[in-house]
């Protein structure tokens, strides 16, 4: 295949040195990026043992009470990651990402309809496709926190509950295959992933791409340090947190001969 | 209100995505109503499609096992070796038995439809079961006066439950060998595992090797760890 000129000189060069004159503009700070890669270490962990659980022809992999309790433990720790970098993170800088994502203006309808209209910090489909991951992950809580209260209290058992938690991890399984791709396969957008990584992009494939957010020059917002308050309240979180996880090891290292932590895995 | 007005088109536009994300919120929470029927269309409508598939293009696929969810306590399955395997019979019983699939298969065959409940509260409504009724297998090896009760021995050590000889004689009781159609798959406890629709799944023993016939109600495997012994659907383990 025959690539378009711009971005493939600099693909074909790679090696090129260091200190060559690539300009970058810096994409996403420390914040998002620890929050990026905090979900999607979570969403990896809770996929792997979520296939163990679901898949019959996995199901030899490990006990299933300890692949459960990893399933579990994953979440929780999943979440303390989401809610220490929600109070310790920088706050303009997710409160900005979270208005340029829920937002979209007349470029973003055209860029929808396939028109080449130039695009912000985040283009169209980025902005639904974080505002979808951000609903199913909200979603598969649910129904996993339901399914986990249905174990031990037959009320919170709903006939919606499976289907949902099923559901909504397809969706998210199709959401990431197609991130993935771009994000490594899809050439022309494959210059993004430096930005997930190391926070900036090349300025030149932010022009075109991200043409909006390229040309505007007003600074990011400033990053403020958090406050004594927030400190605290991390602490808590973290404390709370890991008692959780704790609980959850020893219902996996219980199980399935103690009476109390089998009646959770039965046949 | 946020102060911050750096580098982005936020200020202008609609806010769509928050429309998306309520919406997307509003239409998952409402399905843990609407959600399994919904799902139940879905697989009636693709049932053709699957059947199309080659059965062992099937079969070597990984599948969510059609609303099964599957449990072992012993992990991996027990695979079972069609040429030494047998189901004995023993304990208070007037002629003892030993007997290979084949011979098993001889018995008066019978299928039923039943729905197969899990006390864990997922369910599989309509499944064809293939195999023998557990009363015809009584009759042959005729219960003593002192009988009370039936031990079910998997293959899955140490996996043991139980039914008494009232419950074990209900018409619906079965040895199942086939499922849907198809011999029982190992997962489903091939080649051979008690079906008794009108209690939880935990009371359906799989990879079934031998059945002790006694005269007292041994508790079985979930039993001894905290589970009903008489499991009624509905009526049983917190259900009412």
């Amino acid at each position: 295949m025959t690539a378009t000129p711009g971005w493939a000189g600099r693909m074909a060069t790679p090696s090129a040195g260091r200190a060559t004159s690539v300009a970058l503009r810096p994409r996403f700070g420390a914040t998002e990026r620890t929050l990026h890669w905090i979900h999607a270490a979570g969403f990896t962990a809770m996929l792997a043992t979520g296939l163990v659980l679901y898949l019959p022809a996995l199901s030899g992999l490990g006990g299933r009470p300890l692949v459960k309790a990893l399933h579990l433990g994953s979440a929780v720790a999943w979440g303390l990651g989401l809610a220490l970098v929600a109070l310790l993170g920088d706050h303009a800088a997710l409160r900005a990402t979270r208005r340029q994502v829920e937002r979209l203006d007349g470029d973003d309808l055209r860029w929808l309809r396939g028109s080449r209209a130039p695009q912000g910090r985040f283009n169209a489909g980025q902005k639904l496709h974080t505002v979808l991951q951000a609903a199913f992950a909200a979603l598969l809580i649910v129904s996993g926190a339901l399914l986990w209260l249905g174990e031990r209290n037959t009320s919170f058992q709903l006939s919606g509950t499976v289907p949902l938690h099923d559901g909504a991890t397809f969706v998210t399984v199709a959401l990431v295959l197609g991130h993935l791709f771009l994000a490594l396969v899809w050439r022309p957008t494959r210059p993004a992933l430096r930005g997930i990584v190391r926070g900036s992009v090349d300025a030149a494939w932010a022009n075109r791409h991200h043409a909006k957010w390229a040309r505007d020059d007003a600074p990011g917002p400033r990053r403020r340090r958090p406050t004594r308050r927030r400190l605290g309240l991390a602490a808590v979180v973290a404390l709370v947190g890991l008692i959780a996880l704790g609980s959850f090891v020893r219902d996996a290292a219980a199980a399935p001969d103690e009476s109390g932590a089998a009646l959770l895995y039965p046949r | 209100m946020d102060v911050e007005t750096g580098n982005d088109d936020a200020e202008k536009g609609r806010p769509i995505g928050r429309r998306v994300f309520l919406g997307t919120m509003g239409l998952g929470i409402s399905s843990l109503l609407w959600g399994d029927t919904a799902w139940r269309a879905i697989g009636d409508a693709m049932a053709p499609l699957v059947r199309a598939v080659p059965a062992a293009v099937r079969d070597a696929l990984p599948s969510p096992a059609d609303g099964w969810r599957i449990y072992a306590v012993n992990p991996p399955f027990p695979e079972f070796d069609a040429a030494t395997w047998r189901l004995t019979v023993a304990g208070l019983v007037g002629e003892p038995a030993s007997l290979s699939l084949d011979e098993l298969k001889q018995l008066p065959r019978s299928e039923q439809v039943s729905d197969f409940h899990c006390v864990t509260g997922w369910s599989v409504p309509d499944v064809r079961w293939t195999g023998v009724r557990l009363s015809d297998l009584l009759a042959r090896v005729t219960p003593d006066a002192r009988a009370r009760a039936l031990s079910f021995v998997s293959l899955e050590e140490p996996y043991v439950d139980t039914l008494t000889l009232r419950q074990a004689s209900l018409p619906d009781v079965m040895l199942a060998y086939g499922m849907d159609g198809r011999p029982l798959t190992r997962e489903h406890g091939a080649p051979v595992r008690v079906v008794m629709p009108r209690m939880y799944g935990y009371k359906g023993v799989k990879w079934l090797a031998r059945i002790d016939v006694t005269d007292v109600v041994a508790p079985g495997y979930w039993e001894q760890r905290g589970y009903d012994r008489d499991a009624w659907v509905g009526r049983s383990n917190g259900y009412s």
